[in-house]
């Protein structure tokens, strides 16, 4: 039995525990916003929070996570209020959606990391997420918008 | 697409010059506006006369265009406004702006509207096959027949409640008025009557001026689906669930048209979570979209099932296409190319100009089958019970899905639902749906609801591929070094392949991407294409074969302009000749050209418009100017989806030779635009998809199966090196200048301009895709 914290609700789980936190989630929680893209870590779409840090949920398992606190994008805010998925709104920066969870939780990490990212330090912060439909510009720019108001 | 293949199967598919419109009675026009004479409000409509001879391709496609506002728009007694959204949303923003279209010409408040998504029913709602950049080209008119008739209705609905003349009446801003009287109405207060009203007919229909506009053209409406996409709330393929739902993954022949020899699941049914493995039959190439067969495993979660699958000892028998191999097929293709093919189209005399030419210029380029890889992989949830199936998934054709998998389960049309949701991506991939069709077969033997879970690596191995291709190209030069000639050979297996037994023979519709319409003012011009037989599953990909036949024309003519010391725009105008509209009959054509399915008088194919946005890239980006060391800057211009673009790259080259791009201008003239905001989205987009297909896109065939499995040896780009800046120019148009495509014509100028920029900047000249490390030798 793995006891984890998911957006603040303690959560247990007796099943194997080799589970991807990706699948746990969605699965058996029904928190559908963290997205399978690639499950081995290559794309993304899958990018939760650990004890605050990025981590992809394809490659983290449920007993990685045992006594820990993991937020997905539902617990990113309780009303999409956060200032990353703000800047995301004003920018426009989705087409198809997909790949955006994980992108906005990647810049939201990032940005509590380091508040005020250079662009290099975006560019390079969000290269692990893959946007096929090719929103990186706007991505960047929100990126830079969420930290700076710019 | 699909339905254009369909009805086209053999012969060859005529633009239409009728409107395909069910009968539009002309009931006394003239007296109706005689009595509108007097209709002086500040909305300024206009009488049906301007828009009813809007021809366009949707009217012949199959069940045509649906704009009955009843079946449309829906108005609650608080005044909501209900849209139903009847195309598939994969990121263009079409579910976004037709319903937006018809609100703004309806007068409701955009605040006030509620979307809801179609099932596949093309009888009800008119074709819903979203694919092929038709979305807003096709629906911007009948959106503002049925806003229009909404109006309509709703003015009559007042009048009658307030005993007054119609034309004393006018619905703005989600209320009709009484301007004498000072009457007011909402539109939740007349809903009921209003919509009980029969639909007016058309030349009844008066539509706003365009300056009246609130949302048409502004680009200030964003997507409906935006706050759920940021808050992880959207709906996906996935993220539908049945209660009792079982978990699919399957094991898919490594070859397209192998089959199962020996399957040993004891292993697999060991794994807990596993509730049982079946097997789907196997299916040869030509079997449309009936799923490839295997063997399936279904468990109580989606892990389980990933290790039931991995727990499976499969023997594949590989079938005919076992000895499949990219690096022999290349050879292949570039054989049939180098011979004499079947002739598209025969202008002048090019075999006599081109033997009596004082010199040939002789270019081959060549691309790789590519997969689309949308970032959702393919997914369907089905529940067959009780005689009915219902499906949920990411579906650019529903109805073509309902009547495949009433088709392969031997249902009733009638007994088949299907729901779609939002598309993580599409790019031609989810307009073959059988994913959706394993996910109902094996529904249907469990006798529980089933959600079938595509892999990244099931997805790049079992694609439908964007086809492979040779196309070479001949220009005969006279001893001016004038091009008096141009022969093009193209050999690329078909599309026809996955529909048909293959005779290694295109359809019109891929000739009809710039090879028939090629548009230089060349007096002796032939297009030939060579027989190429498929070896995996030939499917369209978002531009299809617009994507190589850019890239070997806008080469070639960049390659001949620094053979002859020109400037490469200036050569590229001088190619595309004066200002014309182009005539089949004299570019030497057996039937109008294909021209994406859109009448020729309405969507003509017009050199000016070409030459306008080769002008306005080259403007925009500084053509001409002095680069530093390293630097380059490439252009080229394509016609495609009935829309003309150019696209001007720029490039660094770095000593290592990595390949940067800082900065991109598109000139995009696609007609009167409704959403501008999204317009430019889908260029920044475009150069993305377009950039990664240059660089990366490319599997590689080896005993029959594709080798690349997942991004890592089939690659993206990524944020860190990406067309960093793309400036979208729109040309400006009234509302008569006609919508054409926007989702799908940026991406074949790119690829072209792209490496002609890398020769520009000193690098090597590309002529085969993908780049890869070819820059770096």
């Amino acid at each position: 039995m793995v006891k984890l914290r998911i957006n603040g609700v303690e959560q247990s789980f007796d099943g194997d525990p080799d589970t991807p936190l990706l699948w746990f989630v969605r699965d058996e929680l029904g928190l559908n916003g963290t997205k399978y893209g690639c499950g081995v870590g290559l794309c993304g779409a899958c990018t939760v929070h650990l004890d605050g840090v990025a981590v992809r949920g394809c490659l983290t398992t449920v007993a990685e996570a045992a006594g820990k606190s993991v937020t997905t994008i539902e617990g990113l805010s309780p009303d999409g209020s956060h200032r990353v998925q703000i800047a995301w709104r004003e920018l426009n920066v989705p087409q198809c959606g997909f790949c955006q969870s994980g992108q906005i939780m990647q810049a939201a990490a990032m940005l509590e990391a380091n508040p005020n990212p250079t662009d290099q330090e975006i560019l390079e912060g969000m290269q692990g997420n893959v946007c096929r439909c090719g929103c990186y510009q706007r991505i960047v720019s929100a990126v830079r918008h969420a930290s700076t108001g710019a | 697409m699909l339905h254009h293949i369909e009805k086209t199967l053999s012969p060859r598919p005529l633009p239409s010059g009728g409107t395909g419109r069910t009968v539009i009675e002309n009931v006394s026009r003239r007296g109706f506006l005689a009595g509108a004479a007097g209709f002086a409000v500040a909305l300024q409509v206009f009488p049906a006369d301007a828009y009813v001879a809007y021809k366009h391709g949707g009217l012949t496609m199959p069940n045509g265009v649906v704009d009955d506002p009843h079946v449309f728009v829906a108005i609650a007694p608080d005044g909501t406004v209900t849209i139903v959204a009847h195309r598939s949303e994969m990121g263009t923003g079409s579910r976004t702006s037709i319903p937006m279209v018809i609100a703004d010409e309806m007068e409701a408040d955009w605040g006030r509207v509620k979307i809801v998504q179609a099932v596949g029913d093309e009888k009800k709602y008119g074709n819903q096959d979203t694919d092929g950049s038709r979305s807003l080209r096709h629906h911007i008119q009948p959106a503002r027949d049925i806003g229009a008739a909404v109006r309509h209705m709703l003015e009559q609905a007042a009048a009658a409640k307030w005993n007054a003349d119609p034309d004393d009446v006018e619905a703005i801003g989600h209320e009709v008025v009484h301007k004498s009287l000072g009457l007011r109405a909402g539109y939740g207060e007349l809903a009921e009557a209003a919509m009980a009203l029969p639909t007016p007919p058309r030349d009844r229909l008066r539509y706003k001026d365009e300056k009246a506009f609130r949302y048409i053209g502004k680009g200030a409406v964003q997507i409906v689906d935006l706050h759920d996409i940021t808050t992880g709330k959207a709906v996906y393929g996935a993220d539908v669930a049945l209660p009792g739902m079982l978990f699919a993954v399957v094991a898919r022949p490594p070859v397209v048209g192998g089959t199962v020899k020996s399957v040993d699941a004891s292993a697999a049914l060991k794994v807990p979570g596993v509730v049982r493995v079946e097997q789907i039959p196997g299916t040869p190439l030509g079997s449309k979209f009936k799923p490839l067969g295997g063997v399936a495993v279904l468990a109580r979660n989606t892990w389980a099932a990933l290790k039931g699958r991995d727990a499976l000892k499969i023997a594949w028998d590989d079938g005919p296409h076992a000895g499949f191999d990219t690096v022999a097929y290349e050879k292949e293709l570039r054989a049939s190319a180098a011979a004499p093919g079947n002739p598209v189209r025969d202008q002048g005399d090019p075999e006599k100009a081109l033997a009596g030419a004082a010199r040939v210029f002789v270019r081959e380029y060549y691309q790789k089958h590519m997969v689309h890889a949308p970032m959702e992989p393919p997914v369907a949830l089905a529940n067959v019970a009780d005689g009915k199936c219902e499906v949920w998934g990411p579906l650019q054709s529903p109805y073509g899905a309902r009547l495949d998998i009433a088709d392969y389960l031997g249902m009733k049309e009638e007994d088949v639902t299907v729901h779609v949701t939002l598309l993580g991506g599409g790019f031609g991939r989810k307009s073959k749906c059988d994913f959706a069709i394993e996910a109902a077969y094996l529904s249907k033997l469990a006798g529980t609801p089933v959600r079938v879970q595509w892999t990244r690596d099931d997805d790049i191995r079992h694609s439908y591929h964007h086809t492979t291709s040779v196309e070479r190209i001949e220009i005969g030069l006279d001893k001016d070094n004038r091009p008096v000639a141009w022969r093009h050979r193209s050999a690329a297996p078909s599309f026809l392949s996955t529909f048909a037994p293959d005779e290694g023979v295109q359809h019109p519709i891929e000739v009809g991407m710039g090879l028939e319409d090629m548009p230089y003012e060349i007096p002796n011009v032939r297009a030939e294409q060579c027989k190429a037989m498929a070896h995996t599953r030939v499917g369209w990909f978002r531009s299809v074969s617009n994507i190589p036949r850019a890239f070997a024309v806008q080469s070639i003519t960049a390659e001949l302009a620094d053979e002859l010391g020109r400037d490469q725009k200036d050569f590229l105008l001088e190619m595309i000749g004066s200002p014309r509209k182009l005539d089949w009959q004299a570019m030497g054509l057996a039937q109008p050209m294909w021209n994406n399915g859109e009448p020729a008088e309405e969507f003509p194919f017009d050199t000016g418009r070409l030459r306008g946005v080769v002008e306005l890239a080259a403007a925009k980006a500084g053509w001409g100017r002095q680069l530093p060391k390293g630097e380059g800057l490439g252009i080229a211009v394509h016609r495609s989806f009935v829309s003309y673009i150019a696209t001007a790259v720029r490039v660094t080259l770095g000593a290592d030779g990595t390949v940067r791009v800082p900065e991109v201008h598109v000139a995009i003239d696609c007609g009167f635009v409704a959403n501008p905001e999204r317009v430019r989205s889908q260029m920044q987009g475009a150069c993305v998809f377009a950039m990664t297909a240059a660089m990366h896109g490319g599997v590689n065939f080896e005993n029959g199966a594709v080798q690349e499995s997942n991004f890592h040896d089939y690659r993206m780009v990524r944020s860190d090196n990406f067309p960093e800046v793309v400036h979208a120019h729109i040309v400006p148009h009234p509302f008569a200048v006609h919508a054409t495509g926007v989702g799908e014509p940026a991406v074949p100028p790119f690829l072209p301009a792209l490496t002609n920029a890398i020769a520009n900047a000193g690098g090597k000249r590309i002529r085969d895709l993908p780049i890869g490390d070819q820059t770096k030798a």
